[in-house]
């Protein structure tokens, strides 16, 4: 596909996690998988400024009337449940953003700010986020393109969602609070491939300051896309990088659908939709289909709802758009009538409601089954979004799948939503903090690359994958002890690669252990052809999985105590759902049921002991 | 917070001021944005800038080569009506008198104002409609740890002039530092309540979205409109928006400096509850309505001094302290003690007439002066058990107590007297705020 024709313009905001303790309080930044802590209940309400404005993303939010619950984690204290004022901000924090922006070429400014940035969707327990500019005007050299970075921003995570159900929301607070750098770019970016490969240029050079976290969720994205005649769409928060130039490609063919349905609905002259709605539940008296017949069950109704001029556009194009927004009202699905009849419901039926509604030849039309008020709520949410489909794309916020698609969440948020945060003083940039830093600045990716081939006799190509994947200081550590270089970059490389393709938990492997396995093959203990077999047997044994047992077991205390060896089998499917797939099954039971076993027996013993 | 010298002289030069779009051209680089007013922390060569992107920065006053005006700020004002009342439900009135709960952020450059107007108050909550009519008045607008008895006078005279004149009841929002200290001494001030006094605060201003002050002032408005006769303070019950909690105004305490749940009663269960559906519950123990009128009995002696001993206080300290007072109230250890170099002062104290009153640091639980050697010479020295009310009731009480009387016979009998509910004569086990 030709991107520039369609003036692909993309920009990235690029969230990473820093290496140190929180931003306002000294919990530490780490992700518990330890669930059971306490939990609490809280709402948020949209703040009214003095003109009265409030902030149509978090109007948004407040429609659903959501509870919010919270559970805590051994790293959470007040500040992160909102019941104690921010400390000072993490000075080490500032430190690594302000090394960051150097790296970038980018201005620093002379005192920051934090700013409370409205976001009421649960995910602050504050109801806004503290986020600060630290510094202006940078850039990065990648492919010999310049990209520019207008902002870098020094804020806090947001806690982790959970799960959502019934008007309520789950979230673990444990992320909350981690310190982020966001670095924004300007819309430079011309192909998905490209976006890819700045995303990667990025990673590299925010790894270089060996002060970030890393693994799955540390660095996040979203991606800022558009093209010609359409809008600025934010997908947000994409965690799997190989994935961007995905995102990027199917937005794009997104966009053109939706202008490729606006020039139809041009052409169809259509240029209003009405919201009127009719109740056609009497349609469905007898209907066989299930969701339809349980939600009248249950006192519901069944509302349609007429769309002239949009037969046809529905499937797959529209029908996907307007459901995502009955979905902010609360209603699980809809039907419309460019897959009826389908899901029970019958050619008389559609007949039957395309008479009620007075439907004409291109006529589409929409049902919704649900309690009166949700329904009505549903058909108010996607009525917009029907007129918008006259005029184009909407500009708004999309939420990443894994399959590379996306789906809508919110309005773009508008501007009102930033006040400074009064909790937290400014705080001054001196100029030695600054060249405190400048003295220090790590090794740029690329010179590291050329680095690497210069003093390790490495392939250019292996030294850059090396630097990309973050591999590098590893692959320095071991070539420098134990030599052969470029068999250590072929077992970090390739080998880790295969065996991370397996599902096996390589990166868990620990470094001492890795260190030996070379220093066994250095003394000629076994051929370099059995390190691939040697590796898998490590990961496999990879004390993962002993941990995972472990903690599980320390959780489940009372089971064993009340069900002993028949607790297994209930314990063997938690201990899989926190393994997921990074470790083998067979290797997952067998270190289960020896764990399991060994603790029955030391119970036995301690009862014994205290009679 | 006025501009420092240094930002004032070039702001003048420029004919620039807080809330003008500007232009600042500093070290090569273009600062287009709102300009912002000098935050007290901030340094006092730093000019701040609102850019477009919502964001403040501090730009250095030696890097700053211009400043050029593009637009001039123009304040908007919105004016804001309550609705007329309407004939079917009750009249709740509300006194304003500052604090977090009753103030709101300036968006454009980010200052904490107290709400100053009844509407502004209101509005921040505008479902309290739903609950009552409201008549709304700001009698101040100060921090709680600002308020003088001269305040508790006043505001009593407000609330029973408000219930006199048709009031179902009354909700006075209130800073939470001192909101304790305010509903004891309503408590004792307003005697026959034809109907509720309210004090209510909240412990996250009301700009911010997780802010209590919805719950809790809803919560007050529904206890506003309830058959009940006394002065209350009524605050989130839970660290979740779930229920508030009403409690006996002389019985209440602030126990934590920062959470919603941060009030408790104290030697005592509360009064009741409120659910987040509206629903209130009272305990049998509530005193209903009277048929009133209300009767406001505001004389205040304030003579009167609340003393927490620690060891190693020097007896020349105490002395200092007690130096022209008429009464005093100490804040003991354990059962009501202080070390024994100090209770010659007190007895002396005594002797000359001044009303000596022992509480207890620890809060809960009653004073008992007759266990220990220390405790029966500090009775023999004349000093007042305190019962179980807090060293904040009893500072209250006598006030109002010798604000009635001197007499030394008959303060005794009037600080030992149960007037507003501040003794609670046996202490339940269930009665003990963790």
């Amino acid at each position: 596909m030709d991107y520039r024709a369609l003036g692909l313009k993309v920009g990235l905001e690029i969230h990473q996690q820093l290496a140190t303790h929180k931003l306002f309080c000294e919990d530490a930044s780490t992700l518990v998988d330890a669930p059971g802590g306490l939990r609490f209940r809280r709402r948020l309400r949209p703040t009214q400024s003095e003109l009265g404005e409030v902030d149509a993303a978090a109007i948004e939010e407040a429609k659903r009337r959501l509870t919010f619950v919270y559970e805590t984690t051994p790293n959470v204290c007040l500040v992160e449940a909102d019941e104690e004022p921010p400390h000072p901000p993490n000075p080490e924090a500032l430190d690594i953003a302000l090394e960051i922006a150097l790296l970038l070429d980018a201005k620093p400014v002379s005192e920051v700010d934090f700013m409370r940035k409205i976001v009421i969707d649960g995910s602050n327990t504050s109801g806004f986020q503290r986020s600060a500019l630290i510094a202006l005007d940078g850039h990065l050299e990648t492919n010999g393109k310049r990209i520019g970075v207008p902002t870098i921003l020094l804020e806090e995570d947001a806690a982790r969602k959970l799960g959502e159900a019934e008007g309520e929301v789950v979230y673990r607070l444990d992320r909350l609070g981690i310190p982020l750098v966001e670095i924004a770019t300007t819309p430079d970016i011309k192909t998905p491939e490209e976006a890819r490969e700045v995303a990667l240029a990025f990673g590299s050079l925010l790894r270089a300051t060996r002060k970030v976290l890393r693994g799955i969720g540390t660095i996040r994205e979203d991606l800022n896309v558009s093209i010609e005649g359409g809008a600025r769409i934010e997908i947000k928060g994409v965690q799997e990088l190989r994935l961007i130039a995905t995102f990027v490609e199917k937005e794009v063919e997104r966009q053109r659908m939706l202008l490729e349905v606006a020039a139809e609905l041009k052409r169809r002259a259509v240029r209003s939709v009405p919201a009127a709605v009719q109740d056609v539940s009497a349609v469905f008296r007898e209907t066989q289909s299930k969701v339809v017949a349980s939600a009248l069950a249950r006192g519901g109704v069944v509302l349609g709802w007429s769309l002239p001029g949009f037969a046809g556009l529905l499937k797959a194009r529209l029908g996907p758009e307007l459901a995502a927004h009955a979905r902010v009202a609360g209603v699980a699905g809809i039907f419309h009538s460019d897959e009826l009849p389908a899901y029970g419901i019958t050619a008389p039926e559609v007949d039957a409601v395309r008479k009620a509604l007075g439907a004409g030849p291109q006529g589409a039309f929409i049902l919704v089954a649900e309690q009166r008020p949700k329904a009505q709520a549903a058909i108010e949410e996607m009525v917009p979004r029907a007129e918008a489909a006259i005029r184009g794309v909407p500009p708004e916020t999309r939420e990443p799948r894994p399959d590379g698609t996306s789906v809508y969440s919110r309005p773009l948020p508008g501007k009102a939503r930033m006040y400074p945060e009064t909790d937290v003083p400014p705080i001054r940039v001196t100029q030695e903090r600054l060249e405190r830093i400048r003295e220090h600045l790590p090794e740029r990716p690329d010179i590291t690359v050329s680095r690497l081939v210069r003093e390790y006799a490495i392939h250019e190509q292996q030294a850059r994958q090396l630097v990309q994947e973050g591999t590098d200081e590893l692959f320095e550590l071991i070539a420098r002890e134990f030599g052969e270089p470029r068999l250590v970059g072929t077992v970090l490389l390739y080998n880790f690669g295969e065996l991370r393709r397996e599902s096996l938990d390589v990166d868990g492997i620990q470094i001492d252990r890795l260190r030996e396995l070379f220093s066994l093959l250095k003394a000629g203990r076994f051929a370099k052809e059995a390190v691939p077999e040697l590796l898998r047997e490590m990961a496999r044994r990879g004390t993962r999985a002993t941990e995972i047992v472990d903690a599980v077991l320390d959780e489940s205390k009372d089971a064993i105590e009340a069900r002993g060896e028949t607790a297994e089998k209930g314990l063997m499917g938690k201990v899989m759902e926190r393994v997921r797939g990074r470790a083998d099954g067979k290797l997952v039971s067998e270190v289960l049921h020896e764990r399991l076993a060994a603790r029955l027996r030391r119970r036995k013993k301690e009862k014994k002991g205290k009679r | 917070m006025d501009y420092p010298p240094r930002v004032r002289a070039l702001l003048d030069r420029t004919k620039a001021d807080a809330g003008d779009s500007v232009l600042v051209r500093a070290k090569g680089e273009r600062y287009e944005g709102t300009l912002m007013p000098h935050h007290g922390f901030s340094g006092e060569d730093i000019l701040t800038i609102k850019l477009p992107n919502g964001y403040n920065v501090g730009i250095e006053l030696g890097d700053v080569e211009s400043v050029e005006v593009t637009a001039k700020h123009t304040p908007a004002s919105v004016e804001r009506k309550l609705p007329p009342p309407t004939a079917s439900k009750p009249t709740v009135a509300v006194l304003g008198t500052g604090g977090t709960i009753a103030s709101y952020v300036d968006y454009r450059t980010g200052a904490v104002h107290p709400a100053v107007t009844a509407e502004e108050l209101v509005f921040s909550v505008p479902e309290l409609l739903d609950v009552c009519n409201v008549r709304a008045r700001v009698i101040y607008s100060v921090y709680s740890e600002n308020m003088k008895p001269e305040q508790w006078q006043r505001l009593a005279q407000e609330a029973g002039k408000e219930l006199n004149g048709g009031a179902a009841g009354v909700v006075i929002p209130h800073g939470t530092d001192t909101l304790h200290f305010t509903s004891a001494a309503l408590s004792f001030m307003l005697r026959d309540l034809t109907g509720p006094v309210v004090v209510v605060g909240a412990q996250r201003s009301s700009d911010r979205p997780s802010s209590d002050a919805a719950l809790n002032l809803l919560a007050a408005a529904r206890v506003g409109v309830a058959n009940l006769g006394e002065v209350v303070a009524v605050m989130h019950g839970e660290t979740s928006d779930t229920f508030a909690q009403i409690h006996r105004g002389t019985k209440v305490r602030k126990m934590h400096s920062s959470r919603r749940d941060a009030f408790r009663s104290l030697n005592a269960t509360p009064l009741g509850r409120v659910d987040a559906d509206g629903a209130v519950e009272l305990s049998d123990r509530a005193l209903p309505r009277s048929r009133g009128p209300t009767k406001v009995d505001d004389v205040l002696d304030t003579k009167v001094a609340l003393v927490s001993f620690y060891p190693g206080q020097r007896p020349t300290e105490l002395e200092g302290t007690l130096q022209g007072l008429h009464g005093v109230v100490i804040a003991g250890t354990g059962l009501g003690h202080v070390a024994h170099d100090l209770i010659p002062i007190l007895r002396k104290a005594t002797r000359d007439g001044v009303a000596v009153v022992m509480t207890t640091q620890t809060l809960q639980g009653r004073v008992g002066l007759r266990v220990y050697d220390t405790g029966r010479d500090l009775l023999k020295a004349g000093v007042l058990e305190g019962q179980d009310m807090t060293p904040e009731t009893a500072y209250v009480k006598l006030m109002w107590v010798l604000g009635h009387t001197r007499e030394p016979p008959e303060v005794a009998r009037a600080m030992a007297t149960n007037v507003a509910g501040e003794i609670n004569p046996k202490i339940g086990l269930d009665e003990f705020a963790e």
